[in-house]
């Protein structure tokens, strides 16, 4: 380069670059024009939008609207004044005072934030007289729940405030405000928030108002959120949860013709109303900390358990589609199913058949521990290995939606466990297993783990002999149409015809007398189900019941499960049978059942676990 | 001839005349628009911002005159005393000075204040083109070049002490002026390895970057033991320095940067770097002038339409931010323009400076083009948010009578030097 050219390079150079620079800021990237919230010339004031309405599916109000009062705070405009008076009009601490000033100006010092949330309305009515003494507050209205039947918290879930996190994720927010954290307000926050309507207001140097921004050129005004009607039977919710009474666990009934959540109960429970108010975090907090009865677990959506004698549906399913029984094939059972040559290789069974031919009718209704072993043994014998033969059982039991997330619009979720074969090559390496190894697996107890909803799913897939649809909790949204996919059959791959007669096993468990659900049979109903214990080392059983009814076009399926419930007749049997009574109905006939479960406490079982 | 001679506008480059007016034009405007508000209309007024800097303005012209009317060969005959005085009105600050903003840069007289650092420039540009064009100097020899180098190491060290970094930091311009002018060409390459390593370390911190400058020194190593082994053997003891003095630099700039520099001057390298991103805080400056030139889109908001302009949210906007105001309301249109105008402006001056016979003007011509070009580096640079926060206005446009002037005379100075090219001297 030539000793003269260098500077007329550079000038050059730099003078392409700074134009580019500027063609990029001012012509390519646009994130700097729309925030018109950066725009610090320019107030903003939000005008919040009523969040939906939420309703069952007979149009009863579950969730509505109350009005609150929130003292916002815009901290580059608090002058010197008072502490001392404002903090005893709003009732705080000097310390409150800072902490709450500091955390709004760390978010921004130009941008409103809540300053202290709900205030009474008759603290409302004497800050309203004061408050314009104190420069940089003022009062912001804004909806906050309001639950008519405090009831269905689980469902419901609440809203809460934003956190920090999630601001900064998503301009959306601000702080302060609201947003959906659990339940279908969750599920659903997009649907119910709305949009809120947004003011701006153009302010000169000295931070005065001299107007609407453009004349009101970008302002908008609040757009309410949309209603939504629930799958939920807000009456059978409730009795539901009236039936659970001082017991843990859940229940989940569904429509099988259309895959709609008609009950989804979870015990112990809270009333949604706790969830709102100045009292909301100190609520809050103790229900979070409750680890013993976690009263926020959806026990319906999120409690796994080994499903025990309800998954031996699906034993039977199984074998009959891969041809290694049929319905008429029969076994002997003497008090147990012997599986090896080792003292301990004996799975015990109490269906007190004698000797007598078990075949797939009499197994279900006595459900025989035997009679499905050995099926679920012949299953994956046919295969050339265990491991396939495992893969391919494990197949035929996930298609009934177990073993993963069932992909709906409920906000929580567990996938439960269906084992396949890989799992035991881990567990007994150099693929020295074979299916008496993994016999467990046939009466639902071993690696196998459902929630209830799962267990209400295949129960819905088994009513119709070969599909469901999607469990989902939104039945109509108003002004959008339901997702696609709750309403596409998703079929099993048992053929239908082997449903019939593993169905007429079902219905005998009630209906014949030797059937385990004798007890339960409610007279007028074609009830079909199963009873079911689930084997827990760390205390007494489970109880699981798993039914549907009618049997010729069913309208609901459920799955109950009573944690520490000792077998499954003894309550979920009935709840059960009740719920359905009371869904198909509308009335009780068996009073004494009823009252026996309303009663009905296993606080002492859980309380021995605690010593 | 002598007729033509008497005529203090003969002969002067009106290109550039007319350069300074669009400047001071476009500058004034924009200096109304960023501290206009309601309720006060007053062009004469003493008391609005822009009311002053049209005072100022109007000043300028008799100085105008004033430089015009002294004979070229006055300022080649006298350059070393204006130096001198203006070393000794540096150095008085410490005594007389006024603090205003945390610097001792002012001399007030009554309501008024100059910053003399302001008219050092000129001052200092002219010492350096009578040094160097002396026919016995050699910019080759170490010893003239520790000659040049001193004299600029004297005002820019009385005005760091000040402290004014930012407008000492303009006297590093001078290095084109040498390398110009016979400087061997490996003072421009040390100056800009030095640079690229301060960037990067500050980037990759020094422990990376010396590892990597290690890996690629071996590999230069080994290129030249293996392919150019004589070269090798002649300059090995070359290739090893040149590496111990980068990592002494790496080293030093880690330190200088850690311990001798305060946090806020930390901030500042760490806002541009993308290290840090706190809008709010120590990023505010930066966001808020950057957003401000941005929300000009292509066409901008028009003359006082700019919201944020007229709300007066950038910091200093009317100062060393009035290039937002250039971005917000005239767009990419309007300040592209100014850049181009910019350079067109400073490859004027070169290419009048390449014109004179007389090495001295040539000189002079070559050191306001540098300092020009800094100006408009840094200043530009750290608006649009690619150099740090360094607060140094822009020339022609910045609000402030010393700085004006002080441009003023820099550019003037020149025009008689450049009008008298065709006279022996
Ligand atoms: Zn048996």
């Amino acid at each position: 380069m030539k000793r003269t050219g260098l500077l007329t390079f550079l000038i050059i150079f730099i003078g392409v670059i700074y134009i580019a620079r500027l063609f990029y800021l001012q012509v390519l990237d646009n994130s700097f024009n729309t925030s018109t919230l950066n725009n610090s010339a320019v107030k903003v004031m939000y005008d919040y939008p009523e969040r939906g309405y939420i309703f069952d599916r007979n149009g009863i109000l579950l969730v509505a609207n109350q009005l609150s009062y929130d003292v916002m705070v815009i901290p580059s405009e608090v002058k010197p004044m008072d502490t001392v008076a404002f903090c005893a009009l709003l009732k705080i601490t000097k310390a409150e005072f800072i902490e709450k000033i500091e955390k709004a100006s760390r978010y921004s010092t130009r941008i409103p934030s809540t300053f202290l949330q709900q205030v009474s309305k008759d603290d409302y009515a004497s800050l309203q007289e004061i408050l314009y003494k104190f420069k940089g507050f003022y009062i912001q209205k804004r909806s906050l729940r309001e639950y008519p039947r405090s009831s269905a918290a689980n469902v419901l879930g609440y809203i809460s405030e934003v956190n920090e996190t999630m601001i900064n994720n998503n301009s959306k927010y601000h702080l302060g405000e609201l947003i959906g954290t659990a339940g279908i307000e969750k599920s659903y926050e997009e649907v119910l928030r709305g949009t809120k309507g947004v003011k701006f207001i153009q302010r000169d140097r000295f931070n005065k108002e001299i107007g609407s921004f453009k004349n009101g050129l970008y302002d908008t005004l609040p757009i309410s959120g949309n209603d939504i009607t629930l799958t939920i039977d807000a009456v059978l919710q409730q009795y539901g949860e009236a039936l659970m009474a001082n017991k843990r666990g859940g229940i989940v009934a569904i429509e099988p013709s259309t895959g709609e959540i008609l009950a989804m109960v979870s015990m112990p429970t809270y009333d949604p109303n706790l969830m709102v108010g100045r009292d909301r975090s100190k609520n809050f907090t103790k229900l979070y900390l409750d680890s013993i009865s976690k009263p926020l677990l959806d026990r319906g959506l999120q409690a796994q358990y080994p499903p025990g004698s309800p998954f031996k549906v699906i034993s039977a399913l199984v074998a009959l589609q891969e041809n290694v029984i049929t319905t008429g094939s029969s076994i002997q059972c003497f008090g147990g199913y012997k599986y090896g040559s080792g003292k301990s290789s004996f799975m015990r069974c109490h269906c007190e058949t004698g000797g007598s031919p078990v075949a797939l009718n009499v197994a279900i209704y006595r459900s025989c521990n035997s009679y499905f072993a050995n099926a679920y043994r012949k299953t994956i014998d046919k295969f050339p290995t265990p491991t396939e033969g495992v893969n391919v059982w494990g197949k035929h039991a996930e298609s009934f939606g177990l073993g993963n997330y069932l992909d709906n619009d409920l906000s929580v979720g567990q996938k439960g466990n269906i084992p396949n074969g890989n799992l035991y090559n881990k567990i007994y390496p150099n693929g020295r297993w074979r299916s008496t190894a993994t016999i467990s697996n046939a009466i639902g107890q071993g690696e196998v783990l459902t929630t209830p909803i799962q267990l209400a799913n295949m129960t819905a897939a088994i009513a119709n002999e070969g599909f469901y649809y999607i469990p989902h909790i939104a039945k109509k949204i108003k002004g959008k149409p339901l997702d696609k996919k709750f309403t596409t059959p998703i079929y099993t791959t048992i053929d239908k015809k082997h449903f019939k007669p593993v169905i007429e096993g079902l219905f005998d468990v009630f209906e014949n007398p030797r059937g385990t659900a004798r007890g339960s049979r409610v007279e007028g109903l074609e009830i079909s189900g199963k009873t079911g214990t689930s084997e827990n080392p760390h205390g007494q059983d489970h109880s699981i019941f798993i039914a549907f009814a009618p049997k010729v076009n069913p309208k609901i399926a459920i799955a109950v499960f009573v944690e520490n419930g000792y077998w499954g007749a003894r309550w979920a049997g009935p709840i059960a049978t009740l719920m359905i009574e009371k869904y198909l109905t509308g009335k009780i006939g068996r009073p004494l059942v009823e009252k026996r479960m309303f009663e009905g406490s296993i606080q002492e079982e859980y309380d021995k676990q605690l010593k | 001839m002598r007729s033509r001679k008497d005529n203090i506008f003969h002969g002067i480059d009106w290109i550039l005349v007319l350069f300074y007016f669009i400047f001071i034009f476009l500058g004034w405007i924009n200096i109304y628009a960023a501290t206009i508000s309601e309720n006060q209309f007053d062009l004469l007024n003493f008391s609005t911002e822009y009311g002053k800097q049209l005072i100022w303005i109007g000043l300028s012209f008799p100085i105008i005159l004033l430089i015009l009317m002294f004979e070229a060969k006055f300022y080649e005959k006298y350059a070393s005393i204006i130096y001198i005085i203006f070393l000794v009105l540096l150095a008085g600050l410490f005594v007389l000075g006024k603090n205003i903003n945390g610097s001792t840069s002012w001399y007030a007289i009554g309501s008024f204040s100059l910053q003399p650092s302001e008219f050092a420039k000129a001052a200092t540009s002219l010492a350096i083109a009578k040094l160097v064009s002396d026919k016995m100097f050699n910019l080759k020899k170490l010893s003239t070049q520790v000659q040049a180098l001193g004299l600029l190491f004297f005002p820019a060290i009385l005005i760091i002490l000040q402290p004014d970094p930012g407008s000492a930091l303009v006297y590093a311009a001078f290095i084109f002026v040498l390398y110009r002018e016979g400087l061997p060409f490996y003072y421009i390459t040390v100056g800009f390895i030095a640079l690229f390593l301060f960037v990067i370390t500050l980037i990759l911190g020094f422990e990376v970057t010396l590892i990597s400058s290690l890996v690629l020194f071996i590999c230069i190593l080994l290129y030249f033991i293996f392919y150019r082994p004589r070269a090798f053997r002649k300059g090995w003891i070359k290739i090893i320095g040149i590496y111990l003095m980068s990592a002494m630099f790496i080293f030093s700039v880690d330190l200088v940067f850690n311990h001798v520099f305060k946090q806020h001057h930390r901030d500042r390298f760490d806002i541009i770097l993308g290290k840090t991103v706190d809008m709010k805080g120590v990023g505010y400056n930066t966001n808020q002038s950057v957003t401000t030139i941005a929300s000009g889109g292509f066409f901008g908001k028009g003359f006082l339409e700019g919201e944020r302009t007229q709300g007066n949210f950038v910091p200093e906007q009317k100062t060393d931010y009035i290039f937002t105001t250039v971005g917000e309301e005239w767009g990419f249109v309007g300040s592209s323009l100014v850049i181009i105008l910019f350079v067109a402006f400073l490859l004027r001056i070169i290419s009048r400076a390449e014109q004179q016979k007389a090495k001295f003007s040539r000189i002079y011509g070559y050191s306001i083009v540098a300092i020009f070009f800094m100006h408009f580096v840094i200043n530009i640079g750290m608006v649009i948010g690619l150099v740090p926060t360094i607060g140094i206005p822009l020339p022609f446009f910045s609000y402030g009578g010393s700085a004006l002037w002080g441009f003023t005379v820099l550019l003037f100075i020149f025009i008689r030097l450049d009008a008298n090219k065709t006279y022996e001297w």
